[in-house]
């Protein structure tokens, strides 16, 4: 399955990437449904709905029911993908998701559309960089952030493949096609390592992944030996985060999310646990300011050059 | 009654299905209120007005096989106030889907009898509730799948009245009347009484059925302890009525036993031992 088109010169909008994989996976198992909540255009499923008009469900702008709709119908035996702007499907519905989807354990695919700060300029009630912090509490659910289109497309295939709760993080922002071996694969709950180093590890998921490696070609030109670690399952973490911290002793973490209790959260859990080494999140501090979300990742350091000074400010706590 | 496709525990059905009815309900109000004074923890003023519902819909409405609980066939049953786990662990154990003996482990360490239903623990739990106003979305989900799929199950869900004043369902509820879905229907334990205080002094709730209709509701008002009554209105055949059916089960808390009737207290209230024992001789 090839990814959709790019919607730039070079740069893709990972909506389109689901929007073709999920059209692809319902032509072949008719127990794939969509439910949304006015969100057809958003989730960028006119698509799916013109071929498939009734395997899908809108509930209209209601999402606890959504999320509730989502788990009645895996009790008939569907297999919803329920998709909406990721600040409402978690935090409007975060009960729905706590007992409907993750308590029960029901086989529900709940897609976060417009994740992070995609909607800079509407603000807060619109961003959606708690959506991690939220989710993690919930052990069984599995958590993806896809850096491109192709791990998009592979996201979604293995979400509809895995019996049992997930939840796909889908932005908007664009992004570069990362460059991988041929025979790259997919699995959930399995980092890749994108740039081998010595020196620290970059840890990064989503829309940070390419700016990580723009980041470690930058240090490497100055001798610095940045490992740059393709995290995109948030739970299960994959044990590369014990690896990097045993083989290069330094750590910084980057994400399209609030510093508090995401991906660098979740990865600082373990290397207290396990290997403490000098550690920095890279991330937002809580609500943000208006602007869009390239301003605001420059802002925020939250590209090359602040992923790099990172780097060797944590290089340099290394005892 | 629709000709049942899957073997019914309420087999066999002899000529006084009412009156089977009434034993088995009886059978869930005095060993749901075991189950409460043994934990000294549960619900059983919700337990008692909503066991002559679960009698009814389990041993005279629904198709299910207790053996085969995940049968794609099944009619389901969604318990939203899923705090009244007395009355429906016994009637899930009656109806054959687990030992009777497990109920003796009501709420104990470790035990699957949670105080509240959790579906990878016990079979015929459909969803997880506890937290009010998941039932019904949930419902409102399972029967939008059997509307796709043309299926023939119908899907019921048990709510309490208190539980109306979450918002989620009126989410439900508007969708339910959209989608004209007749194979879905709600059963309102209409007991007036929440947990602190009546309904209609907290957030009145009144005309209560003139909402449901204005949501696109078919409303059938009955006596929510009449068996009779609930057969009737629960066995009849959804088809062609195009509407969702919402039963307003107007009943008593704590119905069956005198110190407990209409009594806000018994809302989670515990018995001593010798309101236990006065319990069991008015239980008969």
């Amino acid at each position: 399955m090839s990814v959709a088109a790019p919607s730039k010169a070079g740069l893709y909008d990972c909506r389109d990437s689901f929007a073709k994989t999920i059209e692809a996976l319902a032509e072949a198992d008719p127990r794939i449904v969509t439910v949304v909540s006015d969100s057809v255009g958003s989730s960028k499923l006119g698509g799916f709905k013109t071929k498939f008009p009734e395997r899908m469900v809108n509930v209209g702008i209601a999402e606890q029911t959504l999320v509730a709709v989502g788990a009645g119908l895996a009790n008939g035996g569907k297999v919803p993908f329920v998709s909406a702007a990721s600040c409402f499907i978690t935090g409007r519905a975060l009960e729905q998701v706590k007992a409907d989807i993750a308590y029960s354990n029901v086989n529900v695919k709940l897609i976060g559309q417009s994740s992070g700060v995609a909607y800079g300029e509407l603000g807060p009630t619109h961003h959606s960089i708690e959506d991690l912090a939220w989710l993690r509490l919930f052990n069984n659910l599995k958590l993806i952030v896809p850096a491109d289109p192709w791990q998009t497309a592979e996201a979604i295939k293995a979400a509809a493949a895995y019996d049992g709760p997930v939840f796909v993080r889908v932005s908007r922002m664009a992004v570069p096609a990362l460059d991988r071996p041929a025979n790259a694969t997919f699995e959930i709950g399995k980092a890749e390592t994108l740039v081998d180093g010595s020196d620290a590890t970059i840890i990064a998921n989503g829309t940070m992944v390419h700016r990580a490696v723009a980041a470690a070609k930058t240090l490497a030109a100055e001798g610095i030996s940045a490992r740059v670690v393709n995290m995109a399952t948030v739970n299960p973490l994959d044990d590369a985060v014990i690896a990097a911290a045993a083989e290069t002793g330094a750590i910084v973490t980057v994400e399209e999310h609030s510093v508090r209790g995401g991906l660098g959260g979740a990865i600082a859990e373990v290397v207290i646990s396990t290997n403490p080494v000098p550690m920095r999140i890279l991330g937002f501090p809580g609500f943000v300011p208006t602007g869009s979300a390239d301003f605001l990742f420059d802002h925020f350091g939250l590209n090359e050059t602040g992923i790099a000074d990172a780097v060797r400010q944590t290089i340099a706590r290394k005892k | 009654m629709q000709e049942a496709a899957l073997p019914s525990p309420a087999t066999p059905l002899t000529t006084d299905l009412v009156g089977e009815i009434a034993a088995q309900a009886l059978w869930i109000r005095r060993r749901s209120f075991q189950m409460v004074y043994e934990a000294q923890q549960g619900h059983p003023g919700g337990d008692f007005s909503a066991t002559d519902v679960l009698a009814t819909l389990y041993f005279g409405v629904m198709r299910y096989d207790p053996k085969n609980p995940r049968d794609p066939k099944r009619d389901r049953f969604v318990m939203s106030k899923g705090h009244c786990t007395g009355a429906f662990y016994s009637v899930l154990a009656r109806a054959g889907y687990f030992p009777e003996a497990d109920l003796s482990s009501y709420m104990e360490p470790l035990s699957k009898l949670n105080g509240h239903p959790n579906r990878n623990y016990l079979p015929g739990v459909e969803t997880n509730t506890g937290p009010l106003g998941h039932g019904l979305p949930v419902a409102l989900g399972i029967a939008i799948a059997g509307q796709i799929d043309n299926a023939e199950f119908r899907t019921f869900v048990l709510t309490g009245d208190g539980e109306l004043q979450e918002g989620s369902n009126w989410e439900a509820a508007l969708n339910a009347g959209h989608r004209k879905l007749e194979n879905l229907t709600l059963i309102i334990d209409r007991n007036r009484l929440q947990q602190g205080a009546r309904t209609e002094e907290t957030a009145s709730l009144d005309p209560l059925d003139e909402k449901w209709r204005a949501f696109g509701w078919h409303v059938e008002n009955v006596d929510g302890h009449d068996h009779a009554q609930l057969l009737e209105v629960l066995s009849k055949s959804p088809k062609g009525r195009e509407k969702p059916l919402c039963v307003i089960a107007n009943t008593f808390k704590g119905k069956g036993v005198s110190f407990m009737h209409d009594n806000v207290a018994w809302h989670h209230g515990v018995p001593t031992k010798e309101q236990y024992e006065q319990a069991m001789r008015e239980l008969v």
